[in-house]
C-alpha cells in the first residue's frame, strides 16, 4: 500500500473496501452477457465484408434462410434510413448501400445454435461493385480521393463539425500570438510524432442479447458502458422510439472505451423484432478485434519555445487523425486531444488544429485516454527536449512551468483544484530522482529514468441520482451508471452511505435500467465518481432535508436544529437523547404522513469550457467539460542493448485525485492505468496488410502478461479537492495511462541517445536507435 | 471425429451425462450444456486464460481440450472449487485486496493459482507472475493478482 491520504477517513468515504460484487465474481456467479439466456433463445451471427469499400448490388440470402436451423437473415435492406452516431449521425445499424471497411457487417443470421447461424452466414451471397479505398488519412485528403460519405454534408451533426470531403471534422483553438512569440523564444525545438492503432482487448468480447417481448417492446442487455448511449443508438440507427427499448446491464468484463457507443446492439436488435423472440450475439475476438473501434492512430506535429530561464513561451501543434470509417468518438477523441496539447502548463501563446479523416477501416473511438497518451508522448517529449538544451533538470522545468492555482486551462476554463506540485514532488522522491544517475550501463543492460507529466478533466455532460428510502430506514441508490468492474457501483455507495451518515450495508445499488434509473451519459471520461458522485450528494442532501422535517415535526423543534447522526438517526443539535431513527421517520412517511421518501438530482456539467474574450475556438465538440486531475509518473527503464528489448524496473505513479473515496480502487486503476500505457508504449499496435488487419487474435496481437509486467509500479495517491467534488473527488479512470508513453520514451532517449518519435517503442526501433547513436548513452 | 456421442464426465465431484459433438470443447460443454459458466470464452483460441478449468488438479484451457478426452477425469471449475479450503483462502484474498476488477478473468486466475500453491507453498513474486503468466487481466496490472495470491500463500503456510 502506498496510500498517502491526507484527510480522515469518514464513516465510508476513503475506506479500502472491497468492491461490491468481489465476492460473486471469485465464486464464478457474476454473469455477464455470454452467460445469460432467455427462453426460446436464438444464437446470432454476422458475416463481415470482405472490401474495404464496395457497393452492395444485391443480396442472395436463399441458401441461408434455407439451412439448417436458421429463422431470419438481416441485410441492411432490412434497416431503414437511420442512421446513429454520437458527434456525427453516419452510420448503420449494419452496412447499408455501401461497405466501408474489411469486417464491418454485411448481413447477420439468427438461428437455434451459434454454430448453424455461422455456417448459414458463409451461404449468403451478396453482389459487390469493388470501389477505390482510402486507407491512410493523407489519401483520404489528396486530390481525387474517392469519398467515403458522399452525403456527410446532410448527416445530422451535434457541434460545428465543418465537414467537407473526407474530412469528418476539423478543430483550430488559439490562444495568445503563436506567429509572434517565437521571435521571444531562446530555445525551440519541432518534431513530427506517429501512434498506432491499439486494441483495447477487454477481457471479454463485445455481445448482446435482445428479446422481443409480447407487446411489442423489446429488452436489450448488452456488455455496455452507459445503457442510455445503447438505448439512444440503437433507436436512432434502426428507428425506433426511446419508449420501446428497455435497456439493461449485466456485469461487463472490462470497457476501456471499447463499450461505450454501439457496437452489435443495433443488429441485435433489428434480429429479435424480425424474429420475434430473444436473439443472442457474441463476437468472437477475432470479430471483436475487427469490427468493434480502437484507438487513434495520430500524426502529430508540433513545436515548442521557451526563453532561456526556462519559462515556455509558446507551443504549436498539428495532428491528422484517422477516423475510420465512422466518426464514433473520434471528433470529442481530436477535440480533447487539441483542448490538452499545452500540457498542465502555462503557455502563453498556443496554437492547436486538427482535421479528421474518414479511411476505409474500422472505426477508431474512445480510448482510456481519450487522445491524451498520443499528444502527451509529443508534448512531454518535448519538454524534456527544452530541459536538456537548457541544461535544466527534466523536473524542475515541469515545477516551474505548470499550471498553478487560480489559472486558467487552454481556452480559458478556471482550475479551482491542482495537485499537479504534489504529485511531481510524490515521484521525484519516491523514485530517488535527485540521488542517483539518470542513465547507467552494467553489462548489456542499459537502465535509464524518465518522467512525463498530465491532467485530465473529469467533469462532463449529463447525470442524476435517486435515493429512496426503504421502510425500515435503508436505502435503494439508482444511478443509470454502468459499473464495468472499476467499482464506481461501491464508491457511488459509499459517497451515499457517507452523505446519509449510515453504513454501506444499508445502502443497495440499482443495476442501470433504462426504464427505472436517472439519465447518465456513461461510464467514460473519466466521469463517474465527480460527475455522478454530485447528483449522488444531491440526492442524499435531498433525502436529508425530508427526513429532517419528518423530524422536526416529531421532535417538535425546528429544521435548523437537526443533525444527521451517524447509524441513521435524526436528532437535535446539543441534545443526544432527542432523536428519531430513519425506520420511525420512513414508517411514519410510509404509512401516515408525507408519503414514502424519495431524493433525487439531476445536473449537466456546466462550466464552460471556452471563454471567448481569451481564445479563439472553432469546431469545439464539447462546450462544457472540465475538472482537472493531475498525474505524473517515473519509470526506470532497462534495456538489453543486443536485443533492443526494453523491460520496466520500477515505476511510480502519482495522481491528484482530489478525494480517494476508495483508495484500493483509486491504486488498481493506476496500476492498470500504467500496464495499458507501458503496452501501448512497447509492443501493442494494430497492423494492416493493406485494407485487412492482419493481427486480430491475442496470439497476433501481444497484451502484457504478469511477466511482462513490474510488480513494482508504486501508486501514490494525491487529494487535492475540488469544491464541488463528492467530498472533494475527481477523476481517476484515465490519469494513470496518459503518461506513460512519454515517460518512457523520456528514458529511453537517455539510453539510446535519440528522440523516439513513432510509437510503439519495439525492440527493433530501439535496437537501431542505438545502433545510429553517435553518443551512446 | 464426427456425429455425437454420449459421455459421462466427472464435474465437481458429480456424475453428468453429456452428448457432445466429435471435436465440441470442454468449455462449451460446461457453459451450454452444464450451465456453468464461470469458465469464460475470452479468445477460445488458448491465449487468454479465462477458460481455464482444473482437470485432475491441472490447469487446463477449456477452449482447447476436447470434452470427450475428459471422460473419467476429475473436471473443477470454479463453482465447484470453493469446496476445497486452499481455494476459499485465495477466494477472500482475492476479493479482499483488490485484485478483481471486472472478473472476466478471475476464475482463470484462480484456478492457475490454486496450482501453484499445491506445488510451491511458499512462492515468491517471480513465481506467482509465473505461474500466472497464461492468464491475462487487461485491468488491474497484476500487482494486487500477485499480492493476493502471495497473501493466501501465507495463511495457509504450515
Amino acid at each position: 500500500m502506498n496510500d498517502q491520504a491526507t484527510m480522515p477517513d469518514g464513516i465510508a468515504v476513503g475506506r479500502s473496501i472491497p468492491k461490491l460484487e468481489n465476492r460473486e465474481k471469485v465464486l464464478g456467479e457474476a454473469q455477464y452477457i455470454a452467460d445469460l439466456q432467455r427462453p426460446g433463445m436464438l444464437h446470432a451471427a454476422i458475416l463481415g465484408s470482405p472490401y474495404p469499400h464496395a457497393r452492395i448490388r444485391g443480396y442472395d440470402t436463399a441458401a441461408a434462410l434455407a439451412a439448417p436451423g436458421v429463422v431470419a437473415v438481416l441485410t441492411g435492406d432490412d434497416v431503414g434510413e437511420g442512421r446513429m452516431g454520437a458527434f456525427i449521425k453516419d452510420e448503420h445499424a449494419l452496412a447499408k448501400g455501401k461497405t466501408l471497411y474489411v469486417g464491418e457487417p454485411v448481413a447477420a443470421v439468427a438461428a437455434e445454435t451459434e454454430a448453424q447461424a455461422r455456417a448459414a452466414c458463409r451461404l449468403i451471397e451478396i453482389d459487390y461493385e469493388e470501389l477505390p479505398a482510402v486507407l491512410s488519412p493523407e489519401a483520404g485528403i489528396a486530390a481525387g480521393a474517392p469519398i467515403l460519405h458522399e452525403k456527410l454534408a446532410d448527416y445530422l451533426k451535434v457541434f460545428d463539425a465543418g465537414s467537407s470531403g473526407n474530412v469528418a471534422s476539423r478543430t483550430r483553438f488559439e490562444e495568445g500570438d503563436v506567429d509572434a512569440a517565437w521571435a521571444d523564444c531562446d530555445v525551440i525545438v519541432e518534431g513530427e510524432f506517429t501512434t498506432q492503432a491499439q486494441a483495447h482487448v477487454a477481457i471479454e468480447p463485445c455481445g448482446a442479447l435482445a428479446e422481443f417481448e409480447p407487446g411489442g417492446r423489446v429488452t436489450l442487455w448488452s456488455a455496455n458502458q452507459s445503457v442510455f448511449r445503447v438505448q439512444a443508438n440503437v433507436c436512432e440507427s434502426l428507428g425506433l422510439s426511446m419508449a420501446k427499448l428497455r435497456c439493461l446491464t449485466p456485469r461487463v468484463g472490462g470497457g476501456f472505451g471499447n463499450k461505450m457507443e454501439a457496437h452489435v446492439q443495433p443488429i441485435t436488435v433489428a434480429l429479435a423484432l424480425k424474429c420475434r423472440r430473444a436473439v443472442r450475439l457474441i463476437l468472437s475476438r477475432e470479430e471483436d478485434f475487427e469490427i468493434v473501434r480502437a484507438r487513434h492512430p495520430f500524426k502529430i506535429r508540433m513545436k515548442t519555445g521557451a526563453s532561456r530561464d526556462g519559462s515556455l513561451v509558446a507551443r504549436e501543434v498539428e495532428v491528422l487523425l484517422d477516423c475510420g470509417a465512422f466518426a464514433d468518438d473520434s471528433p470529442g477523441v481530436m477535440g480533447y486531444s487539441l483542448l490538452m496539447s499545452s500540457g498542465p502548463y502555462r503557455i502563453p501563446h498556443r496554437r492547436a488544429q486538427g482535421r479528421l479523416v474518414y479511411t476505409n477501416k474500422l472505426r477508431f473511438g474512445a480510448f482510456r485516454g481519450f487522445g491524451q497518451p498520443q499528444m502527451c508522448f509529443a508534448g512531454e517529449q518535448q519538454i524534456d527536449e527544452i530541459a536538456t538544451r537548457l541544461g535544466i533538470d527534466p523536473i524542475a522545468l515541469r515545477r516551474q512551468n505548470m499550471i498553478a492555482p487560480g489559472d486558467s486551462w487552454f481556452l480559458g476554463q478556471q482550475v479551482l483544484s491542482n495537485g499537479l506540485a504534489a504529485c511531481l514532488d510524490a515521484v521525484e522522491n519516491a523514485s530517488g530522482w535527485k540521488d542517483r544517475p539518470h542513465s547507467t550501463r552494467q553489462g548489456r543492460k542499459r537502465r535509464a529514468l524518465g518522467v512525463a507529466a498530465t491532467a485530465h478533466i473529469s467533469g462532463l455532460l449529463g447525470t442524476g441520482a435517486t435515493v429512496r428510502m426503504l421502510e425500515d430506514g435503508s436505502v435503494v441508490l439508482n444511478t443509470g451508471a454502468t459499473d464495468i468492474g472499476q467499482g464506481s457501483d461501491t464508491v457511488l455507495t459509499q459517497i451515499c452511505a457517507e452523505a446519509l451518515k449510515i453504513p454501506v450495508e444499508q445502502v443497495a445499488i440499482a443495476s442501470p435500467d433504462t426504464d427505472g434509473s436517472p439519465y447518465n451519459w456513461g461510464t467514460t471520461a473519466s466521469r463517474v465518481t465527480y460527475t455522478t458522485g454530485r447528483a449522488v450528494v444531491g440526492a442524499a442532501r435531498d433525502v436529508e432535508q425530508k427526513l429532517k422535517q419528518h423530524a422536526s415535526e416529531m421532535l417538535e423543534c425546528a429544521v435548523g436544529d437537526l443533525e444527521l447522526r451517524p447509524g441513521g438517526r435524526v436528532g437535535i443539535v446539543g441534545v443526544p437523547q432527542a432523536e428519531v431513527p430513519f425506520a420511525a421517520i420512513s414508517g411514519r412517511a410510509h404509512w401516515a404522513q408525507g408519503g414514502p421518501i424519495t431524493g433525487d438530482h439531476s445536473l449537466v456539467f456546466e462550466r464552460m469550457t471556452h471563454d471567448p474574450k481569451r481564445a479563439l475556438a472553432q469546431g469545439l465538440p464539447f462546450p462544457r467539460i472540465g475538472v482537472f486531475s493531475f498525474g505524473a509518473v517515473v519509470v526506470e527503464t532497462e534495456t538489453d542493448e543486443v536485443t533492443g528489448k526494453t523491460r520496466i524496473v520500477e515505476a511510480w505513479s502519482a495522481a491528484d485525485v482530489g478525494r480517494a473515496i476508495n483508495p484500493q480502487l483509486v491504486e488498481v486503476q493506476l496500476e492498470g492505468a500504467f500496464v495499458q500505457g507501458m503496452g501501448f508504449a512497447l509492443v501493442e499496435e494494430m497492423v494492416w496488410d493493406g485494407p485487412r488487419l492482419a493481427n486480430p487474435s491475442l496470439m497476433d496481437y501481444k497484451v502484457p502478461g504478469s511477466r511482462d509486467t513490474p510488480y513494482d509500479i508504486h501508486s501514490i495517491i494525491i487529494e487535492a479537492p475540488e469544491p464541488d467534488g463528492p467530498f472533494g473527488a475527481k477523476g481517476v479512470g484515465e490519469i494513470g495511462i496518459n503518461a506513460v508513453p512519454a515517460a518512457i520514451a523520456n528514458a529511453l532517449a537517455l539510453t539510446t541517445g535519440q528522440r523516439h518519435r513513432a510509437l510503439p517503442m519495439t525492440c527493433e526501433r530501439v535496437l537501431d536507435a542505438i545502433m545510429q547513436s553517435d553518443t551512446p548513452a | 471425429m464426427e456425429g455425437r456421442q454420449d459421455l459421462t464426465l466427472t464435474v465437481n465431484g458429480q456424475q453428468r451425462r453429456v452428448s457432445v459433438e466429435g471435436g465440441e470443447t470442454l468449455l462449451t460443454v460446461l457453459r451450454d450444456q452444464l450451465a456453468l459458466t464461470g469458465a469464460k470464452r475470452g479468445c477460445n483460441q488458448g491465449v487468454c486464460g479465462s477458460c481455464t478449468i482444473a482437470v485432475d488438479g491441472w490447469p487446463v484451457r477449456g477452449c482447447l481440450s476436447l470434452a470427450a478426452a475428459c471422460e473419467g477425469r476429475e473436471i473443477t471449475t470454479i463453482e465447484g472449487a470453493g469446496a476445497d479450503p486452499a481455494m476459499g483462502v485465495l477466494q477472500r484474498q482475492f476479493a479482499e485486496r483488490g485484485a478483481v476488477q471486472c472478473g472476466f478473468c478471475t476464475p482463470g486466475m484462480l484456478i492457475s493459482a490454486r496450482r501453484l500453491i499445491a506445488d510451491t507453498p511458499q512462492p515468491g513474486v517471480e513465481e506467482v507472475q509465473a505461474a500466472l503468466s497464461g492468464n491475462i487481466c487487461r485491468c488491474t496490472g497484476y500487482r494486487k493478482i500477485v499480492d493476493a495470491v502471495l497473501a493466501a500463500a501465507a495463511e495457509l503456510a504450515p
